[in-house]
């Protein structure tokens, strides 16, 4: 830019952006003294960005809360979240749980005692305490499996069989033996690419013995249950049920040819 | 770790405050900064840039409250950008010929997330016009007619012409 060089509408754009060299910056300022209709329009631009930053500018000194410390983040297990994110990172539409949508639901849901809600809040309960254990997450791994099926069928007093789901990607970790108001259940965790974990959950069910699939929401855990000849299941993980839903599928064929 | 932390930590006020422009809740805010807090750790060695992280930090920020603004709209929830979303409405403009910010907040709800972003990027965080092209994935041009032609917009919406007393809603925007 020089004097014989006309003033471009980059060149004012980003002198209001302080983005000039000096010298640029001087050559912009003998135009304006010429050109007063332009000198105000970028005094009006001028008066934008330090509206914003007036606005927005105290945020950045608000104090920062717990859960935004980078150096707990960093020591956090890798589990729940990194599922929604798989899909964030691959840029594609997300169907992750927002924020919103989320809380919307979550206050539609009313606790309940008995029934297939009351297994999925159970199995919302176990995932949500064992599936973040980064030391022992399973009593019994998958190298075990002959074990921990008699283990669940024995406490259980049914049959109890571990579904496959590797095909949809998610390898057996193992299980354990958990305690719920209506008496043991078994919890069968598994893991997805990139660290994200899901559970099966199964009890035997006094009331609602069959019922169809329900989709349900609490916190950020999705969860698909469901009741066959007495037996109750619960498909449980950090996506949205209608996500689950093709895997409860998968769950309920497997138990009923099992 | 230690490196990500020594460079992450730095941007994280702005991060929020970004956040804070792109959504109207507080709490949706913070948990928009924390899963993008989340990504980072999980993906650090991803980064294509060894260096400063502040322009992917804001791109993952920005892609993740896109996504969730979709979302969102899809399923039918208010979404809109309103006076919650800034620091303070009641804090009164210090300049006596400053905007009313009230005035203002309202004009940028007028902008698409993407435009809005433009101008709070370079007005409120000074990224370059590079570095925001980094962030929203468009050319360096685009970045610059964007910026022009909203400063336009926002002008005829925030100061319109003394002698022709319309009502802003009435202009025609370019």
């Amino acid at each position: 830019m020089n004097s014989e060089h006309p003033i471009r509408e980059e060149d004012l754009q980003a002198y209001v952006d302080d983005a000039l060299s000096p010298e640029e910056r001087t050559q912009v300022e003998a135009y304006l003294v010429h050109h007063p209709a332009e000198a105000s329009r970028l005094a009006g631009y001028a008066r934008q960005r330090d509206g914003l930053r007036e606005l927005f500018g105290p945020i950045a000194g608000d104090p920062l809360p717990e859960r935004l410390d980078v150096r707990r983040l960093t020591g956090r297990p890798t589990q729940t979240v990194s599922c929604r994110w798989s899909v964030v990172a691959a840029a594609v539409v997300v169907f992750a749980l927002g924020g919103a949508s989320g809380y919307a639901l979550r206050a539609t849901t009313r606790p309940a005692q008995t029934g297939v809600r009351a297994l999925a809040r159970e199995a919302a309960d176990s995932f949500r305490v064992h599936a973040s254990d980064p030391a022992r997450p399973v009593e019994i791994d998958a190298t075990r499996k002959a074990e921990l099926v008699r283990w669940f069928s024995e406490r259980l007093q049914n049959n109890v069989s571990i579904p496959d789901l590797a095909a949809a990607g998610y390898q057996l970790l193992g299980g354990r033996l958990v305690t719920t108001a209506h008496g043991p259940a078994a919890l069968i965790l598994y893991t997805g690419a990139s660290g994200c974990k899901l559970a099966v959950f199964v009890r035997p069910m006094a009331v609602e013995k069959n019922t169809r699939m329900s989709e349900l929401v609490d916190g950020v855990l999705g969860s698909v249950a469901w009741a066959d000849d007495g037996i109750g299941y619960s498909l449980v993980g950090p996506l949205e049920p209608q996500r689950l839903h093709p895997l409860a599928d998968e769950v309920r064929r497997q138990a009923r040819s099992g | 770790m230690a490196d990500l932390i020594e460079l992450v930590r730095p941007s994280v006020p702005a991060l929020r405050r970004y956040a804070r422009s792109m959504v109207r809740d507080h709490t949706w805010a913070d948990d928009l900064v924390q899963e993008c807090l989340e990504h980072a750790i999980d993906h650090w060695h991803e980064r294509k840039n060894e260096g400063d992280p502040r322009a992917w930090l804001f791109s993952i920020v920005h892609n993740l409250a896109i996504s969730q603004l979709r979302q969102s709209r899809r399923r039918g929830l208010h979404t809109g950008f309103d006076e919650a979303a800034a620091a303070a409405p009641a804090r009164a403009p210090t300049q006596e010929h400053g905007l009313r910010h009230a005035e203002l907040l309202r004009a940028l709800g007028e902008l698409s997330e993407d435009h809005r972003a433009v101008l709070f990027l370079i007005s409120v965080e000074g990224l370059s016009y590079a570095e925001v092209g980094e962030v929203l994935q468009i050319p360096i041009g685009t970045v610059m007619s964007r910026l022009r032609r909203k400063r336009q917009s926002l002008a005829v919406l925030l100061e319109p012409e003394p002698a022709r007393n319309r009502r802003p809603t009435l202009r025609r925007l370019k």
